[in-house]
């Protein structure tokens, strides 16, 4: 029961860093990089083969002190923007940033409008009818 | 009737969007950022021969069709018989990369089904495949006469694929200088 509520870590290998912070940003990649093979896992859950060369292939390189950019580029170069959980900011992908956005201000819009033609619905004025029944009814309760 | 007409309109946007994406294709395929670029550098081990290499060299000046496959990989089955076939009427130079495979098996594997290819490479340690982008077996490259990868496709090749796309453009950069 214990190791099913392990993490699901899916190294195979303890792996070995020079200092901690070279194992932070190792983890960190491998949470931000996905997984090719089983699209909605990261690298650092996927147990797919192919996530386990990747992640030896960013340890690697962690290793030899490349920098997080470099990283990321040698994989999109590799298997596209596709890679990234994160994607970056583009022509392509300026929807997909922008549009909640979009949607949000759309919506205050819509309800700032809606409330402000309620607020200007103009006060029923009464018709000579009305207002003299009005009279009679104030009249007769002055009375009580 | 603008009160009715905004949820209609509304609604058959929607509809659009969603049959658009029905018919998108598959959502696995991932396009490959190598299309239009040179073959990744590369020597590798020929499959029949330890002593002699493969490289990227070797490829350059013809038409090339490269395929990923391995002995263990179910699908490529099912397209080697139409690489049986191109490797018979010589249509086009077909290399092999063999991927994450036991070398003993894939030479059975060749003995068994037949080698359509020129030559394979042997990539035990999966480093060449990840370089051009590999992520299931089997995947097919059309390499032109300068190197540049011009096509790639994941998956199983299709009769229908082969004569449609693949055969078409392969013509078509046979007539390149």
């Amino acid at each position: 029961m214990l190791i099913i509520l392990l993490p699901a870590q899916a190294a195979d290998i303890p792996l070995e860093f020079d200092t901690p912070e070279q194992q932070q940003r190792y983890q960190h990649l491998i949470e931000e990089l996905r997984c090719l093979v089983c699209q909605n896992q990261n690298l650092a859950d996927s147990h797919a083969d192919l996530a386990q060369d990747l992640r030896e292939e960013v340890y690697e390189m962690v290793q030899d002190g490349k920098a997080n950019e470099d990283i990321v580029g040698f994989l999109v170069a590799r298997y596209g923007d596709f890679v990234l959980y994160r994607p970056p900011v583009k022509l392509s992908t300026w929807l997909l940033w922008f549009a909640p956005f979009i949607l949000l201000l759309t919506g205050i819009f819509v309800v700032f409008r809606f409330a402000r033609a309620r607020m200007q619905v103009p006060p029923q004025q009464l018709s000579a009818a009305e207002q003299s029944q009005l009279t009679q009814l104030l009249k007769e309760e002055n009375k009580d | 009737m603008i009160k009715y007409l905004v949820p209609m309109i509304i609604f058959v946007m929607l509809t659009g969007l969603f049959l658009s994406g029905l018919h998108k294709g598959d959502p696995t395929v991932v396009p490959s950022p190598l299309i239009g670029k040179p073959v990744p550098a590369f020597v590798l081990p020929r499959l029949d021969d330890v002593q002699a290499n493969l490289t990227d060299q070797d490829l350059k000046g013809k038409v090339v069709l490269l395929n990923v496959w391995g002995s263990y990989c179910i699908p490529c089955r099912q397209e080697h018989p139409l690489f049986m076939e191109l490797a018979k009427q010589k249509v086009v130079a077909i290399y092999g990369l063999n991927y994450a495979d036991v070398r003993t098996d894939a030479l059975d594997w060749l003995k068994q089904l037949g080698n359509p290819f020129v030559m394979s490479a042997f990539d035990e340690e999966r480093r060449v495949s990840i370089d051009f982008g590999v992520y299931g077996v089997p995947e097919t490259y059309v390499i032109d006469k300068d190197g540049i990868i011009r096509y790639k496709k994941v998956g199983v090749i299709s009769e229908e694929l082969l004569a449609e796309t693949i055969l078409p453009l392969i013509e078509e950069l046979k007539k390149q200088m």
